[in-house]
C-alpha cells in the first residue's frame, strides 16, 4: 500500500470583507499518494488556487482556514509562520503560473537556489551552488553552469519555469503543488514542461498536484481528478473515468466545452450561463441554474459528495443516464 | 467549404514590419524583425487562423492588416486597394468594413462610458450622418445579436464578467457592419464554459451577417475548430498554409508537425499513445535570427544545406503553401531516407 503524504480533511476558507464573509472552499476532503498525480480542475472563482493557497499558509491577509491538512501526524493548517517554514520548501512545494513574480529579480540564479539547500538542509554554500547546478541539469536547462550566473530577467518564461521546478525540487519535496504553471507558456515548452513533471514523479516519488483549467493538460499527466465548482469539489475519480463516463453534469459540461484537435465537432455545447458569484451561490446546488438535468430535489437541498463505486465520488442527484442527446 | 474560385476579399503581399529595440544611449538600436514578406490571401466568407508561438508575428500582423501599425514594405490590398497607401480620411472610412475584437476584454472598453456609449462609438466617429435614434436603435440591435439584454445598455463595463465584456467589444466591432473581423487571441483570456459560448457566438454571428473573419490565437485546438484554412507563422514568416483538414490530416512542415504532437488532447487513452515529437530548446530571439531556414535550430530533419539557404514559400497541391527545403522527402519515414 503507497503511503498517504497528504491527508486534507474538511478544509473551509473564508475571506472576510467590509460587512460580509466570501467563503471561498468549503469542506474540502482529500488525500495524496506518493508518486502520484492529482489534477484539481475548475473555472475562475471555484476555489481550485485557495485551497491550495491555504494547504501551503500562503492565504491573503483578510482569508482564514478550518479543518485540518496532515503532512504525516502535523497538521499545517493554523501552524504559526515561524513552525511552517520548516516544511514548506522541505517537505512541501508550491510554483505558480507567473515565474518572473516568484523570483527575486535582484539576485543570479545560483545565489536564489543555493540559499534554499543552506536555509533547509545546512549546506556549505559551495556544496549548495553544486547541487543547485545539478538540478538545473536535471530540469532541462542547457548550459546549467553558465544559466547559474543569470539574472532572472535574462532567462526565458520556459527557462524560468524550469528554474522555479528546480528550486521547488531541491529539497526533494514530498509534495509539489503547480498552479497553471504551463498556461503562460508555447504550447511546444509546455510539451517540455508536462514531460519534465512525468518523470518528476516517477523519479522523485514526487506526489505532484496540478491545478489547471486546461482538460488537455490532465489528460496528458494526472492519474486522478477533482473537478471543483463554486468552492466545493463535485467530482473526483480516476482521470480515464471521468473523462469516459462522467457523473456530474458539470464535468460533461467542461468536455463537451473543450474543442478537440482530432475530433473537430461542427459546435461546441458549452454550458449555459456564468459560473457563479461566491457571495450568492443559488440555493440547493450551486450548479443547478446552469444543470441541464437539474429537477426539484437540486433547488431545495445541497448534494453532498457521495461515494459511487471504486475510488469515485460526486455531489449530484440526478441518477438518469448523462448524455446531451437524452436531454434534447 | 472554399473552393479557388471564390473571390479574395484581402490580399497580402510582400508584407515586411520591424521594430527598433533601443540599447541606451550609446549603443546602436537592435532591429527586431517581426514580419518578414508575409503574403497570403482571404477569401469572401472564409475563416482563415493564424497561429504560431509568442514572437511569431501574428498579432503585429493583425495590426497590419488593419494599418493599427503601418508595415514598413508590402501591399495590404482591400478589394484590389492598397490600404497601406490610402490618405489618412479614406482609410478612417474603411474602418467600418474591417473591425477588431481584442483578447482583454475588459482592458480594451473605456471604463468610464456606458455600454451603450461603448458600442455607438465606432457608428458615432465613422457615421456621423446617423441621428441619435437611429444610432439607439442599431446599438439595441446589435446587442441582441450578441446576447446582451436591453437593460444592459446603461450599465459600465466593470460590471460586467470577462465573458460579457467581450460581448461587448464583439458587439462594439460588429455594429458598423463590417466585411472582415480580426480576432486577436477573442477567447484566450476566458474560461472553458465561457469561452465555448464565444466561439458558437461568433459562428453564429459569422452566419447571420455574412462576416470574413481572421482568428488569431496560440491555441491550435481552437483555431482548427473554426478555421476554413490556417496559416502558420514561424519567427514572421509563412511556414505553412492550408486548410484545416490538411494541416491537421497531413502536415508538410516540421514545424507544423511539431506544433500539432504538443497540442494537449483532451483525451487520456490518445494521450498516452501519442508519441510527442517534442521540439528541443526554445523560439529564437527575433533579434537574432538564425541564417537560412530559421526554424533549423530546433528542427529534427534539419541539414546543412537549411543554415545556408531560406526555403522559399512554394505552392503545392491543392493551392497549399509550404517553406521547407525537405517537405517531400520528410513524408517518407526518416529511415528510407537515410537509406535512399
Amino acid at each position: 500500500m503507497p503511503s498517504k503524504v497528504l491527508k486534507v480533511e474538511d478544509l473551509s476558507v473564508t475571506f472576510a470583507l467590509r460587512n460580509t464573509e466570501v467563503h471561498a472552499v468549503r469542506e474540502m476532503n482529500f488525500d495524496l499518494t506518493a508518486g502520484e498525480t492529482l489534477a484539481v480542475v475548475g473555472e475562475s472563482g471555484s476555489g481550485k488556487s485557495q485551497a491550495f493557497l491555504a494547504v501551503m499558509g500562503l492565504l491573503a491577509r483578510n482569508g482564514r482556514a478550518t479543518g485540518r491538512a496532515m503532512l504525516g501526524d502535523v497538521n499545517l493548517l493554523g501552524m504559526e509562520k515561524s513552525k511552517l517554514d520548516a516544511y514548506r520548501g522541505r517537505d512541501i512545494a508550491m510554483i505558480f503560473q507567473d515565474p518572473m513574480t516568484s523570483l527575486n529579480p535582484s539576485l543570479r540564479i545560483r545565489t536564489q537556489l543555493a540559499e534554499v539547500l543552506v536555509k533547509h538542509r545546512g549546506f556549505a554554500k559551495e556544496q549548495a551552488t553544486r547541487a543547485a547546478v545539478e538540478m538545473l541539469e536535471r530540469v532541462g536547462i542547457p548550459e546549467p553552469a553558465k544559466r547559474a550566473n543569470a539574472f532572472p530577467h535574462e532567462l526565458s518564461g520556459g527557462m524560468r519555469q524550469r528554474v522555479m521546478i528546480a528550486m521547488a525540487l531541491l529539497c526533494q519535496p514530498k509534495i509539489l503543488i503547480a498552479d497553471e504553471p504551463t498556461t503562460a507558456l508555447d504550447v511546444t515548452v509546455q510539451a517540455q514542461m508536462l514531460d519534465l513533471f512525468k518523470s518528476l514523479t516517477q523519479d522523485f516519488g514526487t506526489a505532484l498536484v496540478l491545478i489547471t483549467h486546461d482538460l488537455g493538460v490532465v489528460a496528458g499527466v494526472a492519474d486522478r481528478m477533482m473537478v471543483m465548482y463554486g468552492g466545493r469539489a463535485v467530482e473526483t475519480g480516476m482521470t480515464d473515468d471521468l473523462f469516459y463516463d462522467p457523473r456530474h453534469p458539470y464535468t460533461l459540461g467542461l468536455l463537451h466545452s473543450t474543442p478537440h484537435i482530432a475530433h473537430r465537432a461542427a459546435r461546441l455545447d458549452p454550458i449555459q450561463g456564468l459560473p457563479p458569484s461566491l457571495e450568492h451561490l443559488p440555493k440547493g446546488c450551486s450548479f443547478n441554474p446552469r444543470c441541464a438535468f437539474c429537477f426539484d430535489r437540486c433547488l431545495e437541498e445541497r448534494p453532498p459528495l457521495a461515494p459511487i463505486g471504486e475510488g469515485r465520488a460526486k455531489a449530484c442527484f440526478y441518477e438518469g443516464p448523462l448524455s446531451y442527446e437524452k436531454v434534447a | 467549404m472554399m473552393t479557388n474560385t471564390q473571390e479574395n476579399l484581402l490580399e497580402i503581399r510582400n508584407l515586411n514590419k520591424s521594430f527598433s529595440i533601443s540599447t541606451g544611449l550609446l549603443g546602436r538600436p537592435l532591429e527586431l524583425k517581426a514580419l518578414q514578406d508575409v503574403t497570403f490571401s482571404v477569401k469572401k466568407g472564409e475563416t482563415l487562423g493564424i497561429v504560431g508561438e509568442s514572437g511569431c508575428g501574428k498579432s503585429t500582423l493583425g495590426r497590419c492588416i488593419l494599418q493599427l501599425i503601418a508595415p514598413d514594405s508590402g501591399q495590404v490590398l482591400w478589394l484590389g486597394r492598397d490600404l497601406t497607401s490610402l490618405p489618412a480620411e479614406e482609410m478612417r472610412k474603411k474602418r467600418q468594413d474591417l473591425q477588431i475584437i481584442f483578447q482583454d476584454p475588459l482592458a480594451s472598453l473605456n471604463p468610464r462610458m456606458t455600454v451603450g456609449e461603448i458600442i455607438a462609438d465606432p457608428l458615432r466617429t465613422l457615421r456621423p450622418e446617423l441621428g441619435r435614434k437611429e444610432r439607439r436603435a442599431r446599438v439595441l440591435k446589435i446587442m441582441e445579436s450578441v446576447g446582451l439584454l436591453p437593460e444592459m445598455i446603461n450599465r459600465y463595463p466593470h460590471e460586467f464578467s470577462g465573458g460579457q465584456a467581450q460581448r461587448i467589444g464583439i458587439a462594439r466591432a460588429l455594429v458598423t457592419e463590417p466585411k472582415l473581423i480580426v480576432c486577436d487571441e477573442p477567447v484566450s483570456a476566458l474560461d472553458v464554459s465561457i469561452q465555448a459560448q464565444i466561439l458558437n457566438l461568433l459562428a453564429d454571428l459569422k452566419d447571420e451577417f455574412g462576416l470574413t473573419l481572421i482568428f488569431i490565437s496560440h491555441n491550435l485546438s481552437v483555431v482548427r475548430h473554426v478555421s476554413d484554412r490556417i496559416l502558420v507563422l514561424y519567427l514572421g514568416r509563412v511556414v505553412e498554409l492550408a486548410s484545416g483538414d490538411d494541416i491537421y490530416d497531413d502536415p508538410k512542415h516540421p514545424y507544423t508537425k511539431a506544433l500539432l504532437t504538443a497540442v494537449p488532447i483532451p483525451d487520456p487513452k490518445l494521450a498516452r499513445q501519442r508519441d510527442i515529437d517534442a521540439l528541443k530548446g526554445e523560439i529564437p530571439s527575433p533579434i537574432n535570427q538564425p541564417s537560412g531556414c530559421t526554424f533549423r535550430t530546433r528542427c529534427r530533419y534539419a541539414k546543412p544545406y537549411c543554415a545556408e539557404k531560406r526555403p522559399p514559400l512554394e505552392t503545392i497541391d491543392g493551392g497549399r503553401l509550404v517553406a521547407c527545403h525537405r517537405w517531400r522527402e520528410i513524408e517518407v519515414p526518416e529511415e528510407a531516407v537515410l537509406v535512399g
